[in-house]
């Protein structure tokens, strides 16, 4: 059991090996990525399988107890990422062969996507905040070298933001994660979960300042407003498999810390860190939304709708400011049905949207690779030329818009749904306009690059290109959508349980196995 | 100690993101360099200084004495995390180096490709 808790991380890594090891030949990378991808994802269901029947679970690396060693733990919020992670994991691998070319398949284009995924899932997985530096480290380095490979000049000069800002997040996450090991004295995150509620007042100030360093170096990393700049500079600039894979994964993972340092371990000052993050929401929704609107390359306009859905995203987080100073299972029953209505909205949001921009950016490359440019207005006529393409982007997009029965709108139902039960009509309002605006881009691109005649007739790109154009790999993404579209039910009533576990996480800690076997019950409860 | 230490911590922090706001690439480069000692300086600072004692086990003890010696793991998180500075300083060095090759400036002014794709679109 507990070496299928480290497998999602180990997987990969062997991958990534083999990889290297066979760098001459593409065609043994090619299968030793495929294999690879398949088996992440079925860790990942066997992950989902294992939370699902007997809860958290945890190891402890090197054999150390937990707040000495590194703590590896799984519950369902990160076994379900690590899954989503397995499934995009696999279309990437199998939209890589006929659109990555043979330079950068030769120059490590393979064994950098496993040790990515192997950063992802690290990071996932991991229970100690220093290591979770180490494997968002791992996960930049490999990203880097993705975006810059090739070294076409729009990519460098997307590197050069893309590297410096996250450089920067990274030295703010660090000098945070210095200052809280001063304070507090230890890294594993259950263990700080128990000791900062324990802290005196004027320590518990100074917790607060770390929340929001925390929050500005991974709303760095997700992309949240004001500080997504680099995102729509350099997401459109690499080939189009590594554009998914980042755009399905990298800002997902700091969406995934924020959720889980944001109910663990920030939640001595709720109503001013909390709502800072539902400020963040606010303005990512609008800008997202207007910028969408603004664009006019399809995968730059793509890039500001993942602003949108991050925005999306963390409302659940920022509805938290209902408990104002209250423990969540010391609020009222009516706060605490908002906040988990919220909360569970987020969680389903966050697997939702993982699907569908992977699957709108590997449409988005097939597209380019079929009509020769990504302009907006010399697009056209893909209705007719491309029917099936068609269908699987407009499955993926109106999901994005949150049209029935597609997974979109239930989570959007329960975030807008939550909102208003909390009383928080403002965010409620700005979610529903971001819908109408995100819902206005689509179609704009609907009626633009799928319905209007093609401009150029059906010229454009040479018959080579277009024999690379296969959109097939975003099938299984397109049925997944769907179907947690038809069966929501127990998607929900899965995400609903996982952020029952984020609120309340004396279950976490006590599992990862912090607690003196003496200490006081009580104290446990944070 | 401690206060020239924090005053330390604070000119270098100042001085990287003096740099990091320049044009100049290279000035950018120093200014991530710069950043990631600071960083490291701060969390050698933040657990608490110790002067003139080593983190090892005195002979016939058995433990090391919590209040005189030096916290070992800020120490380990600090190489840690100078390996992956090294490894990121040097990957960016390189990087600089490719952009100015292949775009023949070091002016970020004048690396603007990516952010006017969609305003060239417009016009």
């Amino acid at each position: 059991m507990s070496a299928l808790i480290v497998s999602p991380v180990l997987v990969p890594f062997v991958a990534a090996i083999l990889c290297l090891l066979t760098r001459r030949s593409r065609r043994i990378q090619r299968v030793t990525n495929l294999v690879g991808a398949v088996a992440l994802a079925l860790c990942g269901g066997g992950l989902v399988a294992l939370v699902t029947t007997s809860g958290v679970q945890s190891v402890q690396i090197g054999g150390w107890d937990a707040p000495v060693g590194v703590s590896f733990v799984v519950d369902r919020l990160s076994a379900g990422m690590v899954l989503i992670t397995g499934i995009v994991a696999l279309a990437i691998a199998l939209y890589s062969v006929p659109m990555i070319d043979k330079r950068r398949e030769l120059f490590g284009y393979y064994a950098m996507v496993n040790t990515l995924l192997m950063g992802v899932c690290g990071a996932f997985l991991t229970g100690d905040i220093f290591n979770l530096y180490v494997w968002f480290e791992v996960m930049l380095m490999s990203s880097f070298v993705l975006l810059a490979l090739g070294g076409e000049r729009p990519q460098l000069e997307g590197s050069i933001k893309y590297v410096t800002l996250n450089l920067l997040s990274s030295a703010i996450f660090l000098s945070a994660i210095g200052i809280l090991y001063g304070l507090v004295g230890t890294l594993n995150m259950a263990d700080l979960a128990v000791r900062v509620v324990q802290l005196d007042d004027s320590a518990k100030g100074m917790v607060s300042t770390l929340a929001v360093m925390f929050l500005v170096a991974f709303g760095i990393k997700a992309g949240v407003f004001p500080l997504f700049f680099w995102l729509p500079a350099s997401y459109h600039t690499p080939p189009a498999p590594i554009s998914a894979l980042f755009a399905a994964l990298l800002t997902k993972v700091g969406l995934y810390v924020i959720l889980r340092v944001f109910t663990l371990i920030f939640v001595l000052d709720v109503p001013t860190t909390h709502t800072l993050i539902l400020a963040a929401a606010g303005s990512s929704l609008i800008v997202g939304g207007l910028g969408a609107i603004a664009q006019n390359v399809l995968r730059r306009q793509l890039s500001f709708l993942i602003i949108s859905s991050i925005g999306f995203a963390l409302i659940g987080p920022g509805l938290m400011i209902g408990l104002g100073d209250r423990a969540y299972v010391d609020a009222s029953a009516e706060v605490q049905a908002v906040v988990l209505l919220g909360l569970a909205g987020s969680i389903f949001y966050l697997f939702h949207t993982v699907l569908v921009k992977a699957s709108l950016f590997i449409l988005a490359g097939s597209i380019e690779r079929w009509k020769g440019t990504d302009e907006i207005g010399r697009l056209g006529g893909l209705a007719l030329e491309r029917p099936w393409l068609s269908v699987m982007w407009a499955i993926a997009a109106f999901s994005l818009a949150g049209v029935p029965p597609l997974s979109g709108v239930f989570p959007k139902l329960a975030l807008i749904g939550a909102s208003f039960r909390g009383e928080h009509y403002g965010i409620a309002i700005v979610a529903l306009v971001c819908s109408v605006l995100v819902l206005y881009a689509i179609a704009r691109v609907w009626l633009e690059v799928f319905w209007k005649p093609s401009p150029d007739g059906e010229g454009g790109a040479s018959e080579r290109s277009r024999a690379t154009a296969s959109p097939a790999p975003a099938i299984v993404l397109s049925i997944l959508i769907v179907a947690m579209g038809l069966g929501a039910g127990p998607v929900f009533s899965y995400c609903r349980e996982a952020a029952l576990g984020l609120l309340d996480p004396s279950d976490y800690i006590e599992r990862v196995g912090v607690l003196d076997p003496g200490l006081d019950e009580t104290e446990a409860q944070p | 100690m401690t206060l020239l230490m924090a005053m330390t911590i604070g000119v270098l922090y100042a001085c990287s993101l003096y740099l990091l706001q320049r044009r100049n690439v290279v000035k950018l480069v120093f200014g991530l360099l710069i950043l990631s000692h600071a960083a490291n300086l701060l969390i050698f600072t933040a657990s608490g200084l110790v002067r003139g004692r080593t983190t090892i086990i005195e002979a016939g003890e058995t433990v090391l004495p919590v209040d005189t010696a030096p916290d070992p793991l800020p120490q380990a998180l600090i190489l840690t995390a100078i390996v992956i500075s090294f490894g990121v300083t040097a990957f960016t060095i390189v990087l600089v180096h490719r952009v100015n090759a292949v775009v023949g400036t070091d002016d970020l002014d004048d690396m603007r490709a990516t952010d006017s794709a969609g305003k060239a679109a417009d016009a």
